[in-house]
């Protein structure tokens, strides 16, 4: 039997008739009627209605808080993510990560069902740990919660006390905990949150002498490039850093044939040690608030600026913030980098100024791009942000307001991308940036799309290429203007402006 | 700071106790809050002189989220500088008031309510501990020390013993415990004796009996407190005593609950059932 493609299978004449016949057993809308209706969702009219949408969220560009938090854990050596609540929850968590990174992804569910909806979750919790440390040997165990085990109440702290009065896991084994209400917030705030715990539990009495070296945590970040890049360029610095958390090998693990379950992550003992540090620098602010209001009250470092590092003015003020704290200068090699991506952008200038750009994906990640964009000359138009709270939509306006180029801007905090779709009919623009599920406008509206942010499902590789620093800058230049020039010989194709040369 | 939570059984009288004992402190110079953790929102009537309007659930549910609230809209002051919340919650029948404490204590905490320069927050929370939203209160980190308000009625007196049940599983794991019994009196029989003997065998103390007065009932109808009503009367200085001594309180423990069995012996034992026997 020949086995079709799937990109094939659904054109062939069998399924298409089962197809018509599947329409009409469901008494479908004719055709006509849904292209009718099509085409008004593309009017000003339906736009307008759609803006008064209140009680419905239609593809919000967000995960919820366990996703980040299980995100965080995972970037401790040898620490197992442990989520109290429903299964379902837990296996979308894996699925979603795996599908980004194409990597294998362990966390354990405490599968609770309807008994322990009424009894509470105590029980779970008690066999879930015991046989997590049992089968699984983790040397963390990082609890989070979904919105089950929030609803009711579950009371992580008292619960994981039980567990080691009972002797079910050692009294000596860190387990950090977060309540991560799925209800609540994003996956942003449950990296937060996790990383709060973490930190609180595995610093607790461990103040000691300075150990000379600097925090770097650089948030909900999903480019294991970038974490290979900042280790990368804190080496050129001279600088001794401790990546909080270092999910870099989680997610980008050798193949050596071998399966690890704990691939990598920043040493225990490092993370213990790291409230001795000189300083700590967050490399995103939405994503590190809690975490950081924590290291400034409890570990005494000073409140630094939490500037996401994409575009050069970003990079440039990364560097002096780490320059005040370090007493250290940016060397030469580190200033060649910033000059190359000075020449990549006037390289491709041509084609990225008087662009308009729609953008859409989590708040530190969008400051950023906007940030390189605006230095391009691209003109953002549209800036959706659904995991974005007023001190963004603030922040974002302020940003947009410092350059020309932003003037033409209206930032959506709390919006959705059904929102951008009616924004991208009624006021069109060249290209769109964000992620996989933005492909779905791309195909409604023909708006070329850049992948960028979490997840990317459908592009393999993209989370390897740093989009932080001056090598980040390349990177993102290049995507940006390699659209932009597909897009061009897309509208020249046949005609005498189907140049070889751009 | 000392967070303290108000338990008991519904319709005992812990919201005007708590709010006339919160005035009398804040009378001595204490500088107080109330946090209340019922859906009915009454906690802090008597200290505002009217009904709070904007309860935490309320301006969320306004607003859409929680996150889009401020601190301002939900903190009011009243009586003596006394700062005063309401979490809110659902109406009867629909929704979880306990995920609504949860979320309310939890913006109160993340959005620093409760300052450096507090000396009291009592929590002043709905009926039993019936699910783990109303623990939310004793949770690590929040109130160490539970007082509870009960009477000479058997099912009050229930009520508090299953409260200590609450108590003795949080008092295990954290550090909370129980401050003491607080019984408002409905003047029924040996109410003083049995309801000192209900607290030795809780392990505890009654720390106060606060006698039925009904300049109680008349301050109320004023949306006042007795100590802002009358502070003349003698019934403030009942809660005065109160609040000095729940203010000088040093027994704090970890309850010892009884059963059921034991607490009908201990209402035999005082006469009521014996005296329904000779009638």
């Amino acid at each position: 039997m020949k086995i079709r493609d799937h990109s094939e299978l659904f054109k062939q004449q069998d399924y298409q008739e089962q197809f018509q016949r599947k329409k009409e057993f469901e008494n479908g809308w004719p055709a006509e009627k849904v292209k009718e209706v099509s085409e008004w969702t593309k009017t000003k009219e339906y736009q307008e209605l759609n803006f008064k949408r209140e009680n419905i969220k239609i593809n919000p560009a967000k995960a919820c808080q366990p996703l980040g938090a299980v995100f965080c854990a995972s970037g401790f050596a040898g620490a197992m993510p442990f989520v109290q609540g429903a299964q379902g929850c837990v296996a979308y968590f894996r699925s979603h990560l795996s599908r980004h990174f194409k990597e294998p992804f362990a966390a354990i569910s405490t599968s609770m069902t309807e008994d322990a909806a009424v009894f509470g979750g105590l029980n779970n919790m008690l066999e879930g740990l015991e046989n997590a440390h049992t089968l699984y040997k983790p040397k963390m165990i990082a609890v989070s919660t979904t919105c089950m085990a929030e609803v009711i109440g579950d009371d992580l702290n008292a619960y994981i006390k039980t567990a080691k009065e009972k002797g079910v896991i050692p009294q000596d084994l860190p387990v950090p905990f977060a309540h991560t209400p799925s209800f609540v917030g994003s996956h942003i705030v449950g990296y937060d949150n996790m990383m709060k715990g973490i930190l609180k539990t595995l610093s607790a009495g461990k103040k000691g002498e300075s150990n000379g070296k600097v925090n770097i945590i650089p948030g909900f970040d999903t480019y294991t490039g970038d974490y290979h890049e900042i280790k990368r360029l804190m080496g050129l610095m001279g600088v001794e850093a401790t990546v909080l958390a270092d999910v870099s090998d989680t997610f980008d693990s050798p193949n050596t044939g071998e399966y690890k379950l704990y691939p990598g992550g920043t040493p225990l003992d490092a993370a213990m040690d790291a409230v001795n540090a000189v300083g700590s620098i967050a490399l995103q602010s939405y994503s590190t608030a809690k975490t950081m209001d924590f290291i400034e009250k409890e570990w005494g470092h000073q409140k630094r600026l939490s500037i996401t590092p994409i575009g050069v003015r970003n990079t440039d003020k990364f560097f002096e913030e780490l320059s005040k704290l370090t007493g250290k200068a940016m060397p030469a090699a580190i200033e060649a980098e910033r000059g190359r991506a000075v020449d990549a952008m006037v390289d491709s200038h041509p084609y990225v100024h008087g662009k308009r750009f729609a953008l859409v994906g989590d708040p530190d990640m969008l400051l950023g791009m906007i940030s390189l964009i605006m230095e391009m000359g691209g003109e953002p138009v549209h800036v959706v942000c659904t995991n974005g709270d007023k001190k963004f939509e603030a922040e974002a306006k302020e940003l947009l307001a410092s350059s020309p180029f932003g003037a033409n801007a209206t930032v959506y905090a709390g919006k959705d991308m059904w929102h951008l779709r009616s924004l991208l009919f009624t006021d069109p623009v060249d290209l769109l940036v964000g992620n996989s599920y933005a492909k779905f406008l791309k195909q409604d509206t023909g708006t070329p799309l850049v992948r960028f942010g979490f997840p990317i499902f459908d592009r393999h590789h993209l989370h390897r290429q740093p989009v932080i620093g001056y090598q980040g800058v390349i990177n993102l230049v290049t995507m940006l203007v390699n659209t932009a020039l597909e897009e061009l010989d897309k509208k020249t194709e046949g005609s005498a402006s189907f140049d070889v040369i751009r | 700071m000392r967070q303290i939570a108000i338990y008991g059984k519904g319709g005992i009288g812990k919201s005007t106790t708590t709010q006339n004992l919160v005035a009398a402190l804040a009378e001595a110079g204490h500088k107080c809050m109330i946090i209340g953790c019922d859906p009915k929102a009454d906690s802090t009537r008597l200290i505002l002189n009217r009904k709070m309007q904007n309860t935490v659930m309320d301006m969320a549910r306004e607003k859409g989220t929680v996150e889009d609230l401020d601190l301002e809209e939900v903190l009011l002051t009243g009586f003596k500088s006394i700062k005063c919340a309401e979490s809110g919650g659902p109406e009867p029948g629909v929704g979880c008031a306990g995920r609504g404490v949860i979320t309310a204590i939890n913006f109160l905490e993340e959005n620093g309510a409760y300052g450096d320069d507090t000396d009291f927050v009592f929590y002043d929370v709905l009926g039993d501990v019936v699910c783990g939203g109303f623990a939310m209160p004793i949770r690590e980190g929040k109130a160490k020390e539970i007082y509870i308000v009960t009477s000479g009625e058997m099912m009050a007196m229930y009520a508090a013993n299953n409260i200590s049940r609450g108590i003795l599983k949080y008092a295990q794991s954290g550090g909370v415990r129980l401050g003491g019994l607080i019984c408002n009196s409905r003047k029924t029989d040996k109410e003083f004796e049995l309801i000192s003997e209900l607290a030795s065998k809780l392990g505890t103390q009654m720390i106060h009996f606060v006698p039925r007065d009904n300049e109680v009932q008349r301050a109320e109808l004023r949306r006042k407190t007795v100590i802002d009503y009358a502070p003349d009367h003698a019934q403030a200085d009942e809660y005065r005593q109160l609040a000095k001594k729940i203010a000088d309180n040093k027994n704090f423990v970890i309850p010892t609950p009884i059963t059921m069995d034991e607490l009908e012996k201990l209402l035999m034992d005082y006469g009521i059932m014996e005296k329904e026997a000779v009638a």
